[in-house]
């Protein structure tokens, strides 16, 4: 939005995205710590087990040559023609497609990031430290994105989709299990153990489709 | 409404619902066998990776 119909109206709209985001975790924040820890790690669980499963599920078929991979050059180009063919409308002194489509989109992503750090915080039991994690992730990608004022295009987007869905359905397992009465061998000290099965059988995945998708061809 | 509906409908079961469904029963027999069983542990990641499969399975033909 920033390069197609100006920074101004992207910047209006990112920002009032990211003060909404703001106060839904302010009101969920605290409402999260007053459930018990163990139905709140069985729904965190089940939650992160299902974005992790659709994460991992697309990376894996992307990895293995069944879906394509995402071409950020051309989604770019597509977004971009159609940001500039959209009428201009100004309202408050901001263009105002530019504005929408911007806050928008920082809010619907937002949404999904804002729900991790919640249940990560609360299952864990320090929701501003989660903050502070998620307000760094976010100035390290506002900072490169003004620094590359473009598309994303060399950002290895697969590997990231992939590293992200082992993570969630590491955690996901973990404390979905804790959450239904489980008791991990070793406790917390189970929780590499985990993230190493989750990573042996994604790649093991990937070769399996791999080779059905060679063996077929 | 509907659009509302459908948002959160992809928001949380996203392309597959099987895996969602599978997901939920995984827990449901873990949580019914961690009473009796102290390898209930055991259940989850293999149902996680079976869940994954067979998702997979049905997405690559």
């Amino acid at each position: 939005m920033g390069v197609t119909r100006g920074w101004r109206s992207a910047l209006a709209g990112t920002f009032a995205a990211s003060l909404a985001l703001a106060v839904i975790v302010a009101a969920l924040g605290p409402a999260l710590t007053v459930i018990p820890i163990e139905v709140l790690r069985l729904v965190v669980g089940a939650l992160l087990l299902v974005f992790g499963l659709q994460w991992l599920r697309k990376a894996i078929l992307r990895a293995s040559g069944w879906r394509a991979l995402r071409d950020e050059d051309s989604v770019f180009e597509r977004e971009a023609a159609a940001a500039r063919a959209a009428q201009r409308d100004e309202r408050a002194g901001l263009d105002w497609y530019g504005f929408t489509v911007s806050f928008k989109g920082v809010l619907l992503e937002g949404l999904e990031v804002a729900f991790i750090v919640l249940t990560f915080g609360s299952t864990q039991g320090s929701i501003p430290l989660a903050i502070v994690g998620a307000v760094a992730a976010i100035v390290l990608v506002v900072i490169a994105g003004i620094v590359v004022r473009g598309p994303l295009s060399r950002v290895p987007e697969n590997t990231l989709a992939f590293a992200v869905g082992v993570m969630l359905t590491t955690f996901g397992t973990f404390w979905g299990a804790e959450g239904a009465g489980v008791d991990w061998p070793g406790d917390d000290a189970a929780l590499p153990f985990v993230l190493a099965f989750v990573i042996l059988v994604s790649l093991g995945y990937v070769t399996a489709l791999r080779r059905r998708r060679l063996a077929l061809a | 409404m509907r659009r509302f509906g459908a948002f959160w409908w992809d928001f949380v079961v996203g392309d597959d619902w099987r895996v969602a469904v599978g997901i939920a029963l995984a827990l449901g027999l873990t949580a019914l066998l961690a009473t009796t069983w102290a390898s209930a542990w055991i259940v989850l990641p293999l149902a996680v990776a079976a869940v994954l499969w067979i998702s997979l399975r049905r997405a690559a033909g």
